[in-house]
C-alpha cells in the first residue's frame, strides 16, 4: 500500500458524506421527474432499455422528455440534433462561470462538463466544498450522486411502466409543466418585453408557414427577430455594460 | 432498434457539446457580444416557444375545449410563482392534469 493510495482512501470517506448531503435535494426531484419520464417512455410504446441508456448517456431531463415525442413519430436525426442543440443551448451559458473552478479538474473535467445539468450547476455554483475536502473531488461526487438518482429514477419508472398496465393517460402534462417551469424562472430572470415579442411573433409566422416543422421554423424566425431587437433590448435592459456580471 | 440508438447518440453528442461550448472556445477569451446576448435572451424565447407548442395540437373546438391543459398550466404557473419548488409544480400540475382530464 502506498501514502498516496491511503490518502485518497482516507479523502473519499469524507468527500461522499459532504457530496451527498448537499445533493439531498436533488435526490427527491431527480428520481420523482425520472420516475416520470420512464413511465411517460413506456407509455409512448418505446422499448423500456431506452430510458437507462438515455439517462446514463444523454442526462438531460427536457431533451429526454422532447425526444420521446420525436422518437414515437419516427423524427429524422437532423430534427433531432438541431432540436436538442436548441433546446439545451440555455446550457451554454452554465461553464461561462465555471471556468475557474473546473480549470484545475484534470482527469475528472470532462465528466463535471458532461453532468452540467440545471440542477448540477444550481448546487456547484451555490455549495461550497468542505474545507479539508478536494473541491474537484466533491464536484465530482456530487455530479455522480445527481446522476446516479437520476438513472434510478428513469429506471425504475420504465420497468414499473412494462410491469404494470397503470392508466398513465396524461402524464405527458409533465413535460408541458417542466416548460412552464422553465419558462417562469426565465420570467422572473429577465424582465423585457422584446424575447416573448420575437417568441409570440414567430409563434404565429411558423403556424402559418408550416405547422409541420414548427418548432424548427419559429425557433429560426424567433432568432431572426430576437437579434433584430438587440439595440432596443439591450439598451431598455438599462445597464451600460450588460455582461459586466454585477447583477446585484 | 439502431434507429433508437443512432438518436441517443446524436442527443448525446449535441448535450455534451453545448455543455462545453465555454470550456472549447472561451477559456482564454471572452465571447463575441451577439453570443452573449444570444444566450441571455434565447432561452425565454425558447421556452415561450416549447410552451405554445405543447398547445398548439389541442382541439380547442370540441369537449373539454382544452380546459384540463388550460387550467392545469395556469395552475403550474402560479405554483411556481409561488412556491418556486421545481417538483412541487411540475408533479402539482402533472396531478391536477391527469385528474381533470378523467373528470371533464
Amino acid at each position: 500500500m502506498q501514502d498516496t493510495h491511503f490518502r485518497s482512501g482516507r479523502e473519499c470517506h469524507l468527500v461522499l458524506p459532504a457530496a451527498f448531503r448537499a445533493s439531498i435535494p436533488v435526490l427527491l426531484g431527480y428520481t420523482t421527474l425520472g420516475l416520470a419520464f420512464g413511465l411517460t417512455l413506456v407509455a409512448a410504446g418505446l422499448p423500456w432499455w431506452l430510458s437507462p441508456v438515455m439517462a446514463v448517456f444523454i442526462f438531460a431531463g427536457a431533451a429526454q422528455f422532447m425526444a420521446v415525442g420525436l422518437l414515437q413519430s419516427g423524427a429524422g436525426l437532423f430534427e433531432i440534433a438541431l432540436l436538442t442543440l436548441l433546446l439545451n443551448g440555455r446550457h451554454a451559458v452554465y461553464g461561462l462561470s465555471l471556468l475557474g473552478p473546473f480549470r484545475s479538474a484534470g482527469k475528472w473535467k470532462p465528466y463535471l462538463i458532461f453532468g452540467l445539468t440545471d440542477e448540477t450547476y444550481g448546487l456547484l455554483t451555490t455549495v461550497k466544498a468542505p474545507a479539508q475536502i478536494d473541491e474537484t473531488k466533491f464536484f465530482a461526487a456530487v455530479t455522480a450522486l445527481n446522476q446516479s438518482y437520476w438513472v434510478i429514477g428513469c429506471t425504475a419508472g420504465s420497468l414499473v411502466g412494462s410491469a404494470l398496465t397503470l392508466d398513465t393517460a396524461g402524464l405527458d402534462f409533465a413535460l408541458t409543466a417542466l416548460f412552464i417551469v422553465l419558462l417562469v424562472e426565465q420570467v422572473r430572470a429577465v424582465k423585457q418585453w422584446g424575447p416573448y415579442l420575437a417568441a409570440a411573433s414567430a409563434c404565429v409566422v411558423a403556424l402559418l408557414v408550416s405547422p409541420r416543422n414548427f418548432l424548427l421554423v419559429a425557433l429560426a424566425v424567433a432568432t431572426g427577430v430576437l437579434a433584430l431587437l438587440r439595440g432596443k433590448i439591450e439598451e431598455s435592459a438599462g445597464a451600460p455594460r450588460p455582461d459586466s456580471g454585477g447583477g446585484a | 432498434m439502431s434507429y433508437f440508438l443512432l438518436a441517443v447518440a446524436v442527443m448525446t453528442a449535441v448535450t455534451y457539446f453545448t455543455r462545453a461550448v465555454p470550456f472549447l472556445f472561451f477559456a482564454k477569451r471572452q465571447p463575441p457580444s451577439l453570443l452573449g446576448f444570444l444566450q441571455k435572451y434565447m432561452p425565454p424565447v425558447v421556452m415561450a416557444i416549447l410552451v405554445f407548442a405543447s398547445y398548439k395540437d389541442i382541439d380547442y373546438g370540441a369537449a373539454p375545449f382544452g380546459v384540463p391543459a388550460l387550467v392545469a398550466g395556469a395552475a403550474t404557473a402560479v405554483l411556481h410563482f409561488w412556491k418556486r419548488n421545481v417538483l412541487l409544480s411540475i408533479v402539482g400540475g402533472t396531478a391536477l392534469y391527469m385528474a381533470l382530464i378523467r373528470i371533464l
